[in-house]
C-alpha cells in the first residue's frame, strides 16, 4: 500500500495509548501495522480476506460486491480487519469516529495476541502478505502464458475440492518416515521360477538370466501395485493428488498455492469462536476501564452491543466467546473447579461456592495457548453456561416446514455444538484407494457419522476430482442408511449399491 | 485509484449474466441480503456462486442458537436459514446491521431488477407549469443578467478591436456586450396512480400463497410509491362474490367455497368509473389466484370484460397466479390465449417465494 495510508497524528496518539494498556494487561502480541483505508479499499481487502494482493479469480469479485452492496445500501459495513502476519497488519476504516477506532485497534491487539501465542497458529507462515503477493504472480503469469478461461477453470475445480484437507496434519505425524531399506519394505518378496526344466544343462537355456530378470521385474511391480495404496486412507486428498495425479506442471503449481492458502487459513476457522471472543474480551477489558472519555460512552455501547447481539438461529462467535472467556475467569478466580467442585451436587452451596482462588487470569492466559474450538467447547462450557446463555438446537421440521427449536438438553447442545466444529461441520473425506480394483482408479470414503451428503453437489464435485486424477472417481458413502459407490468415468455418472 | 478487484468483479457479473463460463451458470444463487425496515425483514437479491463441495445436505442438519423459546418453536422470520457457524474464513470481519429507507429499498430493487423508470401516461394534461432557464439572450431584465457570458463578450470584443491591455486587464462591457438568461415554461404533468389488489381467498389459497402476495404486493407497492405521489390502494377480495375490503383483511382472510374471478373484475370496474377516470388517473389492477375458476363461462366473462371494458381504462392490467398445494389452474392459460399478446397486460406464474422476483421484473419491466 503506499504511504497515505500511514496512520495520521491524532490517530497515531491513540495507538500508542492502546498499545500502551494493552501491553500493561500482559498481552504480547507482533508488531503491528495500522492502515488507514477507504471503504472501497477496506472492501477489496476484505474480498481477499484480508490481503492487499491476491491472484485474480472471480469469486474476489464476487464477495467484493457482496460487501460494496451492503456498505452501498446502508445494510453493514466492515470495522475492522487483521491478518495473521509478523508484522501484523490491520485496517482502519477512513470514516469511521475515533471512538470506533479505539474499539478497533484494542480489538486488534487481542487478536494479533492470539495469532502469536494459540498453538494452532505454530506452523502457520507469519510472512504470509509476501507468500500471498507471490503466489499471485505466479498464478498471473499463467494466465499471461495459458489464458485467463484455462488457469481460471483449473482454480475453480481446485476451489471445488479446497475443503479436502487435514485439518489436524499441521500438528500431528502422519506418516512413518520414508525406509531406505527395500527389503524391509517389501519381506516376502517373490521369486521369479522360469519355466520347468529336468536337465540341469539346460535350465540356462530355456530361462535365460535377461528373461528370469524381466519376469521377476514384473512380479515384483505387480506385488507393488496390488500392495495398498495408500497404505492408510489419506485426509489429505489435495497432497494425494499433487503427489499422484498426472498434473502437468502448471496445475501441479497452482493446486499447491491453493492447498498452501487452505492451510493457512484453517486455523482461524478452527479458533473462531476463542479467538473472537478473546478480542471482545479485551477490547471491552481496554475501553470500559482505560481507554473511553466519557463522551465516548453511548457510541462505544451502542456499537459493543451490536458484534454481541444474537438471533435465534445463529450463534454470534463474538458473543459466546466472550462469555466462556469471561466464565472460565470467573470461576478460576471463584475456584469452581476441580475434585471437589465437580462431586458438589448441592445447587445451593455450588451457586454461591466463591474460594477466591484469584486465578481467573492467569488461566485465560494459559487457555488461549493450548486449545482451539472443538477443546474449548468440550472443556468450558458446562450446564449452568448452558443454561444461563439459553443455548439450544434447532433443526428443520418437515411436517410445519420450518425451522424449530429442538432441544435445550444440555448434552445435546454441546454434542450439536462440537459436531458443528468438528472438521469445519464438512464430511469427513479420505483417498481410501488409489488403484481401485487395480484399474487406476481412485476411491474415495466418506466417513459417514449420521448426515448424508448433498448429493448433486458429490457428484459435480466427484467430476471435478475426475478432471484431476483423469483416471475414473468412486466415492463411497451411505445414502438413507444404505452404502453407495458413485462413480464418474469422465462421460457419464453411475452409482451402485455396496455392503459396508 | 482504480482498484484491481474491479477486473475480478467484473468477471463475476460476467459469469452471472450468463456471458461467459456457462459451466458456472448452473451454480448462481439468488442469495438474499436482509435488511429491516421497521419490524419486517426486507430482503434485497445478491446473486452469489457457490462451487460445489463435498458437504451435507442442508436440511438434515440443524444447528444451535441461542434466545428464549421452547422446544417445537418456529425460528422467527428472517432468521430462518441454518447458521452453520463457520463460513466465512476471513478473520475479524466485523459486520454491522443498519435501517434503510422504504426509498432507499425501491431504489435498490429497481437497480437490482433492472426495473425500467415507469412512463406515466396523460403527459397532455397540463395542470402546472415549470420555469426553466434554457438559453441565453441579448436583451432582457437586469435581474436575469448573466454575468460570466457578459464578461466573454466584452473580453472577446476587446481583444478583437485591440483595447485589452494586458497589464491592466480591465473589461467594461458595454450595452451590446449584455446577455440575459431566457426561459421557456415547460408543462408538469400531474401524475395520480391506483392500484387496485384483487385476491382470490378460496379455500385453495393457503397461508402460504397470501404471503407471497403479501410480499409481492409490498415490492410493488415500494416501486409504484417511488413514481407516483399520493399514490394510492384499494383491496378487493373474492371466492363467489367480490368485496372490498381494508388492507388488514386483504391479507388476513380466508374463505372457503367456489371462485368466480369474473366478481372481482366486475367490482374493479365498478371502483375505477366511479373514483378514477382513467383521463385523469394511472390505474394498475393486480389479480392473484391460483387459476382455478368456476367455470369456463365465467372465465369467458373475464376475458370479455378484460378487452371491452378494464384494459382500455389502465395502464397495466397484471395476473399473478400462485401455484397451491392443489396444483395450478387454467385461468393463466386461458388469459394467455385470449390477451397476452396486448401490450398492457403482465401475466406470471409464480411457483414459490424464489420466483417472487422474477414475478415483480415480469409484473414492472415494461415499464407501464
Amino acid at each position: 500500500m503506499n504511504r497515505k495510508t500511514q496512520l495520521p497524528a491524532h490517530l497515531y496518539d491513540i495507538r500508542k495509548r492502546i498499545e500502551a494498556y494493552a501491553r500493561e494487561y500482559g498481552l504480547d502480541f507482533f508488531d503491528t501495522v495500522f492502515e488507514v483505508l477507504k471503504f472501497d479499499e477496506i472492501n477489496m481487502v476484505a474480498a481477499y480476506g484480508g490481503f492487499p494482493n491476491r491472484y485474480p479469480h472471480w469469486r474476489f469479485g464476487m464477495e467484493y460486491e457482496r460487501l460494496s452492496k451492503g456498505y452501498e445500501y446502508g445494510l453493514s459495513k466492515i470495522y475492522e480487519m487483521v491478518i495473521n502476519n509478523d508484522p501484523s497488519y490491520a485496517y482502519l476504516l477512513e470514516s469511521n469516529m475515533d471512538v470506533d477506532q479505539k474499539l478497533v485497534m484494542a480489538h486488534v491487539f487481542g487478536h494479533v495476541d492470539f495469532f502469536k501465542n494459540n498453538f494452532m497458529f505454530r506452523h502457520t507462515n507469519r510472512k504470509m502478505m509476501d507468500q500471498m503477493a507471490n503466489h499471485a504472480t505466479r498464478v498471473r503469469r499463467y494466465q499471461d502464458k495459458l489464458g485467463v478461461e484455462l488457469v481460471e477453470d483449473f482454480v475453480d475445480r481446485c476451489l471445488s475440492l479446497e475443503n479436502l484437507i487435514d485439518y489436524q496434519s499441521p500438528y500431528v505425524k502422519r506418516r512413518a518416515d520414508k525406509k531406505t531399506d527395500e527389503e524391509e519394505e517389501n519381506p516376502e518378496r517373490k521369486v521369479a521360477q522360469g519355466f520347468k526344466s529336468e536337465r540341469e544343462y539346460m535350465r540356462g537355456f530355456i530361462n535365460p538370466p535377461e528373461f528370469m530378470a524381466a519376469a521377476q521385474k514384473k512380479l515384483d511391480e505387480e506385488a507393488a501395485r496390488k500392495k495398498k495404496f495408500p497404505e492408510r486412507p489419506e485426509r489429505d486428498v489435495l497432497l494425494f493428488l499433487l503427489e499422484h495425479a498426472p498434473l502437468e506442471r502448471w496445475e501441479h503449481d497452482v493446486l499447491s498455492i491453493l492447498r498452501e492458502e487452505a492451510y493457512y487459513f484453517a486455523p482461524q476457522g478452527q479458533t473462531k469462536i476463542m479467538n473472537e471472543g478473546w478480542a471482545t474480551y479485551w477490547h471491552s477489558k481496554i475501553m470500559t476501564q482505560k481507554a473511553l472519555d466519557a463522551s465516548e460512552i453511548i457510541d462505544y455501547a451502542d456499537h459493543h452491543s451490536g458484534t454481541l447481539a444474537t438471533s435465534p438461529g445463529q450463534l454470534n462467535p463474538y458473543k459466546l466467546g466472550v462469555e466462556l472467556w469471561r466464565d472460565i475467569e470467573d470461576r478460576w478466580n471463584k475456584g469452581r473447579f476441580g475434585k471437589e467442585y465437580d462431586e458438589c451436587d448441592s445447587f445451593v452451596e455450588r451457586k454461591h461456592w466463591d474460594r477466591r482462588a484469584g486465578l481467573g487470569r492467569e488461566k485465560i492466559f494459559e487457555v488461549r495457548k493450548h486449545y482451539n474450538d472443538v477443546t474449548f467447547i468440550d472443556e468450558f462450557l458446562t450446564l449452568e453456561f448452558c443454561v444461563e446463555q439459553k443455548l439450544f438446537t434447532f433443526g428443520y421440521n418437515e411436517k410445519h416446514q420450518r425451522w424449530e427449536v429442538m432441544e435445550r438438553d444440555f448434552k445435546k447442545v454441546k454434542e450439536k455444538l462440537l459436531h458443528m466444529l468438528t472438521n469445519f461441520g464438512q464430511p469427513v473425506i479420505a483417498v481410501d484407494d488409489g488403484n481401485f480394483e487395480n484399474r487406476g482408479e481412485l476411491l474415495l470414503a466418506h466417513k459417514h457419522d449420521g448426515v448424508d451428503l448433498k448429493l448433486d453437489y458429490a457428484r459435480d464435485t466427484l467430476r471435478h476430482v475426475q478432471s484431476l486424477w483423469r483416471r475414473p472417481v468412486n466415492l463411497v458413502t451411505k445414502v438413507e442408511g444404505r452404502g453407495t459407490l458413485f462413480r464418474f468415468d469422465g462421460k457419464e455418472h453411475s452409482d451402485r449399491r455396496v455392503d459396508l | 485509484m482504480s482498484l484491481k478487484i474491479k477486473q475480478d468483479q467484473a468477471r463475476f457479473r460476467d459469469i452471472v449474466r450468463g456471458r461467459i463460463k456457462r459451466n458456472l451458470k448452473k451454480y448462481v444463487q439468488k442469495g438474499e441480503m436482509i435488511g429491516k425496515k421497521g419490524k419486517d425483514f426486507i430482503t434485497i437479491p445478491v446473486p452469489t456462486i457457490d462451487i460445489p463441495h463435498f458437504r451435507f445436505g442442508e436440511r438434515s442438519q440443524g444447528g444451535v442458537g441461542q434466545g428464549d423459546g421452547e422446544p417445537g418453536d418456529p425460528l422467527s422470520q428472517g432468521d430462518g436459514q441454518p447458521g452453520s457457524g463457520q463460513a466465512g474464513q476471513g478473520e475479524g470481519q466485523h459486520v454491522l446491521e443498519v435501517d434503510v429507507s422504504l426509498d432507499e429499498l425501491a431504489e435498490i430493487l429497481g437497480e437490482e431488477l433492472a426495473l425500467p423508470r415507469i412512463q406515466p401516461k396523460g403527459k397532455d394534461r397540463i395542470v402546472a407549469t415549470r420555469i426553466k432557464y434554457t438559453g441565453v439572450a441579448p436583451s432582457g431584465p437586469e435581474s436575469l443578467r448573466h454575468f460570466k457570458r457578459t464578461y466573454k463578450q466584452a473580453l472577446r470584443r476587446q481583444i478583437a478591436s485591440g483595447t485589452y491591455d494586458r497589464r491592466r486587464p480591465v473589461i467594461v462591457p458595454v450595452r451590446e456586450d449584455r446577455r440575459y438568461r431566457t426561459w421557456k415554461q415547460v408543462p408538469l404533468p400531474e401524475t395520480n396512480a391506483v392500484v387496485i389488489y384483487m385476491m382470490d381467498v378460496s379455500g385453495s389459497m393457503g397461508d402460504e400463497q397470501k404471503e407471497i402476495v403479501r410480499i409481492e404486493s409490498f415490492w410493488i407497492d415500494t416501486w409504484l410509491r417511488k413514481h407516483y405521489k399520493g399514490l394510492e390502494t384499494r383491496y378487493i377480495i373474492h371466492d363467489a362474490v367480490a368485496r372490498e375490503v381494508d388492507r388488514e383483511t386483504f391479507f388476513h382472510t380466508r374463505e372457503s367455497g367456489g371462485t368466480m374471478i369474473s366478481s372481482a373484475y366486475k367490482l374493479a370496474l365498478e371502483i375505477i368509473e366511479a373514483d378514477y377516470g382513467p383521463a385523469n388517473w394511472n390505474v394498475y389492477p393486480f389479480h392473484f389466484s391460483d387459476g382455478d375458476n368456476w367455470s369456463a363461462d365465467d372465465t369467458r366473462l373475464c376475458v370479455d370484460l378484460l378487452k371491452e371494458k378494464i384494459l382500455p381504462a389502465v395502464n397495466l392490467f397484471a395476473y399473478g397466479q400462485v401455484e397451491s398445494p392443489y396444483g395450478s389452474g387454467q385461468f393463466i392459460k386461458d388469459l394467455k390465449e385470449a390477451i397476452g399478446a396486448r401490450e398492457n397486460v403482465a401475466l406470471s406464474e409464480i411457483a414459490d417465494k424464489d420466483g417472487i422476483y422474477a414475478s415483480i421484473k415480469t409484473f414492472l419491466g415494461s415499464g407501464k
